[in-house]
């Protein structure tokens, strides 16, 4: 891939390289913005960068990553996801092969998540100045009648349900990057939730508080920031955590706690306590909330604190982590 | 008329340092009736006034004497005296508390008095066996105290209206119980029952004498939940080696040594060697466990302290546990009562549920512990008691600052991480907490937070500044970011600093002094340049630090981790002594090269080569793990912070040290940056050499020891030499200093070199010492802006 001179036939390449892959009738019709008919009513909006070292890893790459990772957040709000943007920055030098990968991918994980991506944008960056590519996704999606989900309805009392098991996407993501072997391998979770919610808001209805995907920061920060936004606290037990058997190998033999390594396909769900029991038959019934399960309790908490219970009836702080995590046993 | 051929005059005695509460008032008015001199005494908010009027020879005597018969639980810093020109009174009386100000001290509980355990023996004492007996020189004070001024209304004895015996003693300055805020006796005071927790419910056993059926079940095996003075207990006899068991597995608690409480010292005696000084501590009114070598072969079974050649004994504290242990006439383990890694209990309300599956009965009573406070415990080291843990008995005396600190605004510092302690800095003096615990425990932080507020309220301090650790994830961090009333400013000091601070702080060093050579050998600490530290020779007074020296750094494999698992130290040591492949061609016969192959070797050198989590450290409690981990003492994971380090100690205690033949010599060098750093990689040569002629674990743990005491003091001699002799006093702090052998070989090879060697007494050289060096800092700092 060249950047500069002989840029413009480049351009027109890459393009093409999208265009094929991600084909539909806006984006055939080459105009430079799409037009579409939108239903009366609320919609959500959402917007995210994806940077990920590799690229490609075990159960995904930063393609499917792209779509998966709009989706959801527009999910979380119980929107159906209809169109998504997709801009790319990429280094110069940068394969094209490898480009139509990525692409081929973005374009069958918005097939199979049903969305459309509309409009897009590809600019050639001098080498050294990005790190392979860049995909920036954006997307609409319409709200249905009565769904009022934010992360500041968590009261005391309401119930936490987690998709699946965590962990997963992080230790994949970190063993390819830094070509880890570990006795089976881990594959990233990396799909698109919207199914997953349309059978939770259907059952749990007005119930549902709020639902958020325990991306970057794990579980952790996901609680903690619900936690600051509520100003109540959490209280969950270790051992009602999915995590599966070589996720935990991996984390203990690196150090590292699942409750803070990154997801891209599971979705923390906070509800009134009446409607857990519904929740979660409904999470279950979907093969992405297989594993679902409840994992805690919203407690009145003035500090805010995220605690977790363990085994043995102690229980320990969860902080988030700016960074890495600093040993601090004396 | 004769004139008073004798001068008299009228003077006002100011007595400063731990006179409240503790029987001074009364001394005061005996020694003044007895000269026959007329005034009064008071309390106000900086300790005792006394006014006094009659001869000066008998005046000048009285303060002689209040110096000679100050009650044993006071301490007399200062006596200042001052021409006095109001008016007197007839006679001598004591005014009421609050005269001038408030009452602001309180005093640690004090393990019951002589004259009391005499009095619960004597079967014509109306207090026979009356197990809540105490006076003003023994019994309860932070455990029972909830707000000022201290007096009965602000202490759980509260409800417990006096009889008209008690109110007689209480109001009578001649009686030993004057003015004893927790007074009782059998008819107005609080009793004893004895309950089951068979069915996780507290069910009352109709036992006449609930403290001699506790005593006949302990001596039946059973495990007992006891309401001791500052949290609930568990009991059990301590030679009954199923009870042990039983007990350890119960409670969750795999290794950690328990403590055990004996009758007097001739019952220590059977199992310990007791120094003259170790029995007058066991013996003091703050009766701490006391750390003491293992005389002979243990008698007691191995599960009472596994691995180790130490126990910690104790004395009976208050009345209850001397007619318990006396009736048992064994040694009894004394320990927490809690699963392991949470707060004592201290909730009646809480046993059943927390304490149901542990222990078969409860002894208790009905007063309430209003405060959490566990036993302290001290050990005799380089030839001074260390305190290791502050809390019974010792928490809160203030302890005074150096000169210079008056100044400083209150300041209140968080502490560290583990085995927490918060300060507060008032008036030159400095107020340590008792002993909190792990903050990664929620209910500990929950009570750290609680305990900050009280002590808030008892010493009436509202700070200026917070001190906190650099460390951005400790839980006290994060506290004291959000501290209430926020926008004070927030110092952040660099762990080891603190710990030096800490050690300067408590052995008086002035303010304005040049700096120090400290040298802290510690677990981990959060360095300033990002890395871990725990080995360090900083060069520090009270406001700043140089590094001029450390352990080299050795990756901590998995973080965290490396700090529960010790192989992973031992790994990252050999690999950067000799790199796997020279250790896999000289030592492959070796089973612990065996044990290390069997690792996830490739993950591993990824980790280390790659910096996945491997944080570098100059750790010194790192590399005692890496040792321990060598000579398979303590390999898969530690079963509680420290272990490894205690083991590697106790090993080398098999034998005399000096006997042990040379150290393991370890190197000196310098790093890429001009840091001055103890290289151990011919340490690691020398000791694998050993293994593989088969040298005892215990002579190696001796050689380990000395070969870094001479590498620690050569080391500061050398930095003594290339600083221009600018120091020659050394602070040693640090959590490794522990560890009795590392301390007094180090300790003589320093002043040996000429060094004055500063080191930790009164408060703890581990994390539990770092709150009042924090505050030290603070209050330094902001002495100098101002
Ligand atoms: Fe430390
Ligand atoms: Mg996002
Ligand atoms: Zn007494
Ligand atoms: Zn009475």
């Amino acid at each position: 891939l060249s950047h500069g001179a002989g840029g413009r036939a480049m351009a027109q390449l890459i393009a093409e390289i999208f265009h094929s892959a991600l084909d539909n009738e806006w984006l055939r019709r080459g105009d430079d913005q799409s037009v579409f008919e939108i239903g009366a009513g609320r919609l959500a909006m959402t917007t995210d960068a994806f940077v990920v070292s590799p690229l490609f890893f075990p159960g995904g790459d930063i393609g499917s990553l792209a779509i998966h990772g709009t989706v959801n957040d527009l999910a979380m709000s119980g929107a159906r996801p209809l169109y998504l943007t997709a801009s790319f920055i990429i280094e110069e030098g940068f394969p094209l092969a490898d480009l139509a990968r990525i692409a081929q991918s973005m374009g069958a994980a918005a097939r199979d998540a049903g969305v459309f991506v509309i409009a897009g944008d590809t600019k050639v960056v001098e080498r050294g100045k990005a790190d392979g590519v860049f995909i920036t996704t954006a997307g609409v999606g319409r709200l249905p009648h009565g769904l009022e989900l934010s992360g500041d309805k968590a009261r005391p009392g309401d119930a936490v349900l987690i998709s699946g098991s965590i962990g997963d996407h992080g230790v994949a993501v970190m063993s390819k990057r830094e070509n880890l072997e570990f006795d089976c391998e881990i594959l990233s979770d990396s799909a698109a939730l919207h199914g997953l919610v349309e059978g939770m808001t259907a059952a749990a209805g007005a119930s549902l508080r709020l639902m958020r995907d325990p991306t970057r920061g794990g579980l952790a920060a996901t609680l903690n920031e619900i936690a600051q936004q509520s100003g109540v606290g959490f209280r969950l037990e270790e051992e009602a955590i999915p995590v599966k058997p070589e996720v935990a190998a991996a984390c203990e033999l690196l150090g590292l706690d699942p409750l803070n390594v990154a997801n891209e396909g599971k979705l923390v769900a906070v509800v009134a306590p009446e409607a857990a029991k519904a929740l979660l038959d409904a999470m279950r019934a979907h093969p992405l909330g297989r594993d679902a399960a409840i994992i805690g309790a919203v407690v009145a908490n003035e500090r805010r604190f995220v605690q977790l219970k363990s085994s043995f009836g102690g229980s320990r702080i969860v902080d988030w982590l700016a960074g890495e995590q600093l040993p601090r046993i004396c | 008329m004769f004139a008073e051929k004798r001068p008299t005059e009228t003077v006002e005695i100011r007595v400063r340092g731990c006179v409240q509460g503790v029987g001074f008032r009364p001394t005061v008015w005996r020694i003044a009736r007895r000269l026959g001199l007329a005034g009064e005494v008071y309390n106000d908010s900086e300790g005792v006034v006394v006014i006094v009027g009659g001869a000066s020879n008998d005046i000048a005597d009285f303060i002689t004497r209040l110096r000679c018969e100050a009650p044993p639980l006071s301490r007399i810093d200062t006596i200042e005296t001052r021409p006095f020109t109001g008016e007197t009174t007839q006679g001598f009386r004591i005014a009421d508390s609050l005269r001038g100000g408030a009452d602001t001290q309180i005093a640690p509980d004090a393990a019951i008095c002589a004259a009391c355990a005499d009095e619960v023996v004597d079967p014509s004492s109306r207090r026979y066996r009356y197990a809540f007996t105490n006076c003003t020189h023994c019994g309860p004070r932070l455990t029972i105290v909830h707000g000022v001024p201290y007096d009965r209304t602000m202490t759980t004895m509260a409800p417990f209206a006096m009889c008209e015996e008690c109110a007689r003693e209480y109001a009578d300055p001649g009686d030993r119980r004057f003015h004893a805020q927790p007074i009782a006796c059998p008819v107005c005071g609080p009793r004893l029952s004895l309950a089951t927790l068979e069915n996780g419910s507290f069910d009352l056993v109709g036992a006449q004498d609930a403290l001699a059926a506790a005593a006949r079940l302990i001596g039946a095996g059973e495990i007992l939940a006891i309401k001791g003075l500052g949290g609930y207990q568990l009991a059990c006899d301590a030679t009954n080696e199923t009870a042990v068991n039983h007990l350890r597995h119960r409670k969750r608690r795999d290794a950690k040594p328990f403590a055990l409480m004996a009758e007097d010292l001739a019952m220590v005696r059977n199992y310990c060697r007791l120094s003259e000084e170790e029995a007058e501590l066991l013996s003091s009114p703050s009766a701490p466990i006391v750390l003491l070598e293992v005389k002979g072969p243990l008698r007691l079974p191995r599960a009472v302290a596994p691995g180790l050649n130490t126990l910690g004994f104790m004395l009976p504290t208050t009345p209850l546990h001397l007619l318990l242990v006396r009736a048992v006439s064994r040694p009894v383990i004394m320990t927490s009562g809690n699963w392991s890694d949470e707060p004592q209990v201290i909730d009646d309300a809480e046993v059943p549920r927390r304490l149901g599956a542990i222990a078969s009965h409860v002894l208790t009573h009905n007063r309430r512990i209003a405060t959490r406070v566990d036993d302290s415990l001290v050990r005799v080291m380089d030839e001074a008691p260390r305190v290791l843990r502050r809390a019974r008995g010792s928490a809160p005396t203030p302890i005074r600052m150096p000169s210079g600190f008056r100044q400083a605004p209150p300041v209140l510092a968080f502490g560290g991480h583990l085995k927490a302690t918060f300060c507060l800095l008032k008036k030159g003096e400095a107020i340590l907490s008792q002993h909190q615990g792990d903050l990664e425990d929620a209910a500990t932080l929950d009570d750290y937070q609680r305990n900050q507020k009280l002590f808030a309220k008892l010493f009436e301090h509202s700070p200026e500044a917070l001190v906190v650790d650099r460390h951005p994830q400790y839980a006290t961090s994060r506290l004291a970011r959000t501290y209430s009333g926020a926008n004070l400013p927030l110092i952040e000091a660099q762990h080891h600093h603190a710990h030096v601070a800490a050690c300067l702080a408590e052995n008086g060093y002035p303010l304005d002094a040049s700096p120090v050579l400290g040298i802290v050998l510690d677990g981990v600490g959060l360095g300033d340049d990002g890395g871990i530290w725990g080995g360090e020779f900083l060069l520090a007074d009270y406001r700043d630090y140089r590094r001029l020296g450390s352990l080299k750094p050795a990756p901590m494999l998995g973080g965290e981790q490396a700090a529960r698992e010790p192989w992973r130290n031992l790994y990252a040591q050999i690999a950067m002594a000799m790199g796997w492949r020279a250790f896999a061609a000289d030592y492959r016969e070796l089973e612990v090269y065996n044990f290390l192959d069997a690792k996830p070797r490739e993950t591993l050198d990824a980790m280390m080569n790659r910096g996945i989590n491997a944080p570098l450290a100059s750790s010194c409690g790192r590399l005692f793990d890496a040792f321990a981990a060598l000579l398979g003492l303590c390999r898969d994971r530690q079963a509680y912070e420290g272990q490894a380090g205690a083991l590697v100690e106790a090993a080398a205690s098999g034998g005399p040290v000096r006997e042990a033949g040379p150290g393991y010599a370890f190197k000196i060098v310098s790093s890429a940056t001009g840091l001055a750093q103890i290289e151990p990689a011919p340490m690691w040569r020398a000791a694998l050499q050993d293994c593989c002629s088969g040298v005892l674990p215990g002579l190696m743990a001796a050689r380990f020891h000395k070969g870094l005491a001479e590498a620690v003091a050569e080391l500061a001699a050398r930095l003594r030499e290339s600083h221009a002799r600018l120091f020659d006093t050394v602070a040693l702090s640090g959590g490794c200093f522990q560890n009795r052998i590392l301390f007094e070989e180090i300790a003589r090879r320093l002043r040996g070199a000429g060094f004055a060697v500063l080191s930790h007494a009164q408060v703890p050289t581990n994390d539990g010492g770092l709150s009042l060096g924090q505050a030290a800092i603070g209050g330094a700092l902001l002495i100098r802006q101002g």
